[in-house]
């Protein structure tokens, strides 16, 4: 799937470089080690940017583009950080057909933030994120996983004033 | 003495609307009243009805609350556990029938009266953080009876006999494909695997049942091991689903505690064990190939078939590999025999089968009903129909893979080859309702979006071919098509479904070549007329204002982001169509229903 790059500058502590190297460890002979390593490595960090891909390259012995293609490949992992307030749209069928595109649509024209984005400050981040399974409440969208549903377009602004 | 037990629904979409925040005041209130040794909360699975979360079940009386708030739980212990007085307001009404007390079973009520519980029977009734919940509702017997009074063909033998079929959405017959890879027992290594990597959006019955009930799924995981000849299981689950995963960790832990997996299970030579693989949101891991290529720890790209799993599967070996609804069906089918199984479904299609309703209709949520039960019944009697007075359109079945059901074949039992016969599929079964406001192009082209995305990119029918068919799809979206394009999608889905390598390319075109089929006219009116008659697609429609509604509040005016509306105050306001953005703030904001799009 496409993923757009960074913007934010990287800040990886040499503590949080440690917990990483320890994962690695921990991994090491284990068959298809590459996903939980990178799984945890998220954790670690929030997410996964070029720095910490290439760390994990170098001590697992595998090439960068590896690497790389996996993270790449599978939409969990995210290579942008998420912002301070991290919005997830849900644009599973269930939420679409009742309009959650419209409220995407909003919180961009609001922010000035296109889907799959953070704000250069790190303030915001957005997101359109496959089903998460609150069908009965769609159309949903979470902020900082605290979840909203049942939602129209009106109700966008006064969510995010929450959270300014 | 426990004289009460409180069953609060736990699954994802209450826990959404806070059903934790519910258990932690009930348990404190409780604690405050010294009820604590008298009333025992439960934190169960899904209920089933999501739409009206969060639900709970007080027994013994079976009085159902919805749409329960954290405010509301001094008042239930107060009246209900204290003074025996349910708290009516919140008690389960059925919308149509008023007069339907609490004091019937919950059983009677139109949403579970036709349902029939095989794969979610535990589901919002055990604990599923608690193994003996489980065992005590006859869990682990069914692997107690294999192990102790069948042979593995007998095994093998009861499955085929009972007709399942793989229920993650292809249909094949589970016991053949246990059969195909039980050669060679005990001679090679085998891996038995669970596919929880739930992706097609919409649906969450696999999620539900890993919630609900996770010893069902690691009970018939150790069946087919034992069927096999495996010792090794594998359960790929989607790591977007936290409170799947936490209950499958903490069934894992207990299962082995109790010796029902790892060494010498109930006493027998038989040795199996379990591990969790997460999967990290690509839908293509859904296939098998593609699956077992990501446990493996890479990208997940399917590879051609044969080799077939069950003779080359996760690292080389043979695999049996099932999604987590058929393997709810297992246990139950080895208790209660062949012949209770089949009197369920139709010819073909056997059992039961969980559908994921969601979309326009009035009870979102899991349903799990027998083959051959018609739409109809699904979505007017156990849905509830369309809220807000609307017509129904067409269900969405399948996924991105599926295709829709217009509302002329509503009466269609609902069974496999049914649903593949009219152009859609069983898929893992989300079955989205949708009414006159959706526009069916819009609909083929939102899932186009999804397969294009998701497309892994190893073969080109699919990489390129999706890509090509959305920009069509964009096309006509936007105004410009032309009736040529509609010959092209066809003659380019076709290629796509015989050309690509996998499940995901086979299937991607089929929800354009079904509203192709049943709602051409409304291509069409995209195409000739330039219009879109759900009122969706935002090039081809306007805003207006209706003077005789508009009482000139200026409030749409004070709300349009780009000052596209103008006029004095009580007098009818205008939009100017060459400003107007189409973002609907002024329709959403208007008292007086005074706009609207054409």
């Amino acid at each position: 799937m496409k993923k757009n790059l960074t913007t934010v500058m990287f800040r990886g502590t040499k503590a949080q470089e440690e917990q990483l190297i320890a994962v690695i460890e921990k991994y090491r002979g284990t068959k298809g080690a590459l996903m939980p390593v990178l799984q945890e490595a998220q954790e670690i960090y929030g997410y996964l940017p070029i720095e910490v891909q290439k760390i994990i390259a170098t001590r697992m012995g595998i090439s960068l583009e590896e690497v790389y293609g996996v993270s790449t490949f599978y939409s969990q992992f995210v290579l942008n950080p998420k912002g301070e307030v991290a919005i997830a749209v849900c644009l599973g069928t269930a939420c679409y057909v009742k309009g959650s595109g419209d409220l995407l649509d909003k919180i961009t024209q609001v922010l000035g933030l296109p889907a799959g984005s953070t704000t250069p400050d790190g303030k915001y981040s957005l997101e359109a994120t496959r089903c998460i399974g609150a069908c009965g409440l769609a159309p949903v969208l979470t902020v900082n996983n605290e979840v909203y549903g049942k939602l129209g377009v009106g109700d966008i602004e006064g969510i995010l004033a929450k959270y300014k | 003495m426990i004289r009460t037990h409180v069953l609060i629904c736990g699954g994802t979409g209450c826990t959404s609307s806070n059903s934790l925040k519910i258990q932690e005041a009930m348990n404190a209130e409780l604690i405050a009243r010294g009820l604590e040794n008298e009333v025992k909360v439960v934190l169960t699975g899904c209920f089933g009805l999501c739409a009206l979360g969060p639900v709970m079940i007080v027994y013994p009386e079976g009085t159902f609350y919805s749409c329960v708030k954290p405010e509301d739980v001094p008042e239930i212990v107060e009246e209900h556990f204290l003074k025996g007085r349910p708290v009516e307001r919140l008690v389960y009404h059925e919308a149509k029938d008023e007069d339907i007390h609490h004091a019937t079973s919950l059983s009677e009520t139109a949403f579970y009266k036709k349902q029939k519980r095989v794969a979610l029977r535990n589901c919002g009734v055990i604990d599923p953080e608690n193994i003996d919940e489980y065992i005590a509702m006859d869990g682990y017997q069914a692997l107690g009876k294999v192990l102790t009074e069948m042979t593995p063909n007998d095994v093998i033998q009861t499955i085929l006999d009972s007709g399942l079929r793989g229920r993650g959405g292809g249909g094949f017959p589970t016991g053949l494909k246990w059969k195909f890879a039980s050669n060679n027992r005990g001679q090679v290594k085998k891996y038995v695997a669970c596919n929880a990597d739930e992706g097609d959006p919409g649906a969450f019955m696999d999620r539900s049942i890993l919630e609900g009930d996770p010893h069902a799924v690691i009970e018939a995981m150790a069946i087919a091991a034992y069927a096999i000849g495996a010792d090794e299981g594998f359960i790929y689950v989607r790591a977007e689903y936290p409170i799947a995963v936490h209950r499958l960790e903490v069934a894992i832990k207990q299962a082995r505690e109790y010796g029902l997996l790892g060494k010498n299970i109930f006493g027998t030579d038989f040795n199996f064990d379990i591990d969790l693989r997460f999967g990290a949101g690509a839908f293509v891991c859904g296939e098998e190939t593609a699956l077992m290529t990501s446990i493996e720890g890479n990208r997940g790209e399917p590879r051609p078939r044969p080799p077939f799993p069950a003779v080359k599967g996760l690292f080389g070996q043979p695999t049996v590999l099932n999604n987590v609804e058929t393997y709810a069906n297992i246990p139950q089918i080895i208790l209660k025999g062949v012949d209770w199984f089949t009197s369920m479904g139709t010819e073909k299609s056997k059992g039961t089968k969980v559908f994921a309703l969601g979309g326009k209709i009035t009870n979102t949520g899991l349903v799990e009903v027998p083959m051959g039960t018609t739409l109809r019944e699904v979505v007017e009697e156990i849905g509830g129909g369309i809220p807000n007075g609307k017509k129904f359109k067409a269900a969405q079945t399948g996924g991105p893979s599926g295709g829709c059901i217009p509302a002329d074949l509503i009466d269609t039992p609902i069974d496999y080859d049914n649903l593949i016969a009219i152009g859609s599929m069983m898929g893992s079964g989300g079955l989205i309702v949708m009414d006159e406001d959706t526009c069916m192009v819009d609909l083929a082209r939102f899932f186009l979006d999804f397969t294009v995305d998701e497309s892994c990119g190893k073969c080109t029918p699919c990489r390129v071919g999706t890509k090509r068919l959305l920009e069509i799809l964009d096309k006509i979206i936007a105004g410009n098509g032309e009736m040529e394009d509609l010959d092209r999608l066809e003659e380019l889905s076709n290629y796509i479904k015989s050309a690509s390598l996998c499940g995901l390319g086979q299937t991607a075109p089929n929800p354009v070549l079904s509203t192709l089929r049943y709602f051409r006219d409304e291509y069409i009116a995209h195409i000739v007329d330039k219009k879109c008659p759900a009122g969706v697609c935002k090039s081809l429609l306007q805003y207006k204002i209706d003077p005789d509604k508009c009482k000139g509040c200026t409030l749409c005016a004070r709300k349009c982001p780009v000052n596209a509306i103008s006029g004095t105050v009580k007098q009818p306001h205008v939009i100017d169509t060459s400003k107007c953005i189409k973002c609907g703030a002024c329709m959403d904001s208007c008292k007086f229903k005074a706009i609207y799009k054409e």
